[in-house]
């Protein structure tokens, strides 16, 4: 058996620590940039324009309709391989680039659904009242939907935070990494638990902070 | 009120689909300027459908809405401006739950009409005193009765100094016990001489307000009167027939 989880994780805990950071640094950027992208496809879709709602539902349907792992490969082999110019950047990007358009999949339908939770009423009030689209949804529907929105998108991080183990396979120094760095060790087993502990505490404390989060958001209704 | 009238919102030829649903078919009726309107009729009639076309919250498969002189146009920017100008109040209240009292009120002057916020709020505060909310300016929706958000949802729609306000069964949703309010306030503002079109259940309201009634059953204008002789004396037997049913 060898050295025990202790041992390995006291020996080893400032790479666990890189790697953890690495995680949440990936997470962040893939839904952060997720957002803006994803806000943008929500309003496509909700758009009236059938063409633009149809690219935008495509759009949704193919990145969340296929592995995220297959997406990645896709992103790694064949982005450098049909653009030559980019043969030089570091294949982190794409990879990256993968996380960030699966997550604006995700978060389109996030914000999607928020926008859509708000009563049909609230906007025919706004209208007759002879408020612009505009204002209409910066002032009367976006504020509402906000609040079904922000938890969500916690959620979407926690998701994303496992997600990224994926990119471990393609040697972006994340938790998932470090089993990698240290089976070289010969070092089998003990990181698996290490790594599934420190996930499970992660996402766990994330969760509660979410659920805080959403009480807050429900008492100032 | 017979000589001088000035028609206010005129409707051509109105009509309306729902897929295969006929559900105007065919109202050309005028509302003039401070006349007090009530429409009544059976459920599914089209009540509700005639008066959201009327601001083109419904858009019309045929016919026109002209609104003091203008044709109304769902892909025209006047729209708004217009719309501004006809007050809406909702069975629902549809008051913004997000928003305080106060900015119910004052967020449409104050981002449509570029009000300046110290008399929107001076202005607010008048409306809440004749409505009896003065005291409510600062809480959110959440602590209303339903009679106050329906006073609010009122109080907020004349902030916008409409010339006409359209009520969709305003005291429907309401406890027996807030009706009296809300139909008080809108007897003073018809007394006012505000041009108020009203789908009401509430019969003896009608009577009492009303300058007309319109009777509209499967999309038309079935019956429209003064409303001694609208239900005293009504002449289409689906009038009559509806009047036995909700009068005892
Ligand atoms: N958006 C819509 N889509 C499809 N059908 C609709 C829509 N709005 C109304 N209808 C249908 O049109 C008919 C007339 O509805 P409307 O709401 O105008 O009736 P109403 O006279 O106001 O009835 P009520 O007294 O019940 O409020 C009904 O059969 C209704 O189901
Ligand atoms: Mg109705």
């Amino acid at each position: 058996m060898g050295k025990s989880i202790l041992e390995v994780f006291l020996e080893y805990w400032p790479i666990f620590l890189k790697g953890l950071i690495g995680t949440l640094r990936y997470a962040f950027i893939a839904v952060f940039l997720g957002s803006i992208l994803g806000a943008l496809v929500a309003f496509l879709h909700l758009s009236k324009n059938k063409l633009l709602s149809s690219i935008a539902k495509i759009y949704v349907n193919v990145l969340r309709g296929t592995p995220l792992l297959v997406q990645m490969y896709i992103a790694y082999y064949f982005i450098p391989m049909a653009i030559p110019i980019l043969n030089n950047v570091d294949v982190v990007y794409f990879v990256l680039l993968a996380l960030i358009l699966n997550s604006s999949a995700y978060v389109g339908e996030i914000i999607r659904g928020g926008i859509n939770s708000i009563e049909k009423g609230q906007i025919e009030a706004a209208r007759s009242l002879g408020m612009s689209n505009k204002n209409c949804m910066m002032k009367i529907v976006l504020p509402q939907a906000i609040k079904n929105i922000l938890p969500a998108l916690g959620n979407e991080y926690i998701a994303m935070i496992k997600e990224t183990s994926l990119a471990g396979t393609f040697m972006l120094y994340e938790l998932m990494y470090t089993r990698t760095l240290l089976a070289n060790k010969y070092l089998i087993w003990q990181p698996l638990f290490i790594i599934a502990g420190i996930y499970l505490i992660v996402t766990l404390v994330l969760s509660s902070l979410v659920s805080l989060l959403e009480k807050r958001l429900r008492v100032s209704e | 009120m017979s000589e001088n009238r000035i028609p206010l919102i005129e409707t051509r030829n109105l009509y309306k689909r729902f897929g295969e649903l006929n559900v105007l078919n065919g109202i050309s009726e005028t509302i003039y300027k401070g006349e007090v309107v009530t429409i009544i009729g059976p459920s599914g009639g089209g009540k509700s459908t005639f008066l959201r076309c009327l601001n083109l919250l419904e858009e019309p498969s045929s016919g026109e809405v002209i609104f003091e002189g203008n044709i109304l146009d769902v892909n025209s920017t006047d729209l708004n401006k217009h719309r501004q100008k006809i007050g809406m109040v909702f069975q629902q209240f549809n008051v913004f739950p997000h928003l305080t009292v106060m900015d119910n009120i004052t967020i449409t002057p104050i981002l449509e009409k570029k009000i300046n916020k110290v008399e929107a709020e001076k202005r607010a505060k008048e409306l809440l005193e004749m409505v009896g909310l003065e005291d409510k300016a600062l809480e959110y929706p959440n602590k209303l009765s339903g009679g106050q958000k329906q006073r609010l949802a009122i109080v907020r729609a004349l902030a916008m100094d409409p010339d006409v306000m359209l009520f969709d069964e305003p005291t429907s949703a309401l406890d027996p016990e807030m009706v009296k309010g809300v139909l008080e306030v809108i007897q003073a503002l018809a007394e006012s001489g505000m041009t108020c079109v009203i789908v009401t259940h509430e019969m003896g309201f009608a009577k009492k307000v009303s300058d007309r009634v319109l009777f509209i059953d499967e999309g038309i204008v079935k019956e429209s009167g003064n409303p001694i002789d609208f239900f005293e004396n009504p002449q289409n037997p689906r009038t009559k027939e509806f009047l036995a049913q909700v009068m005892y």
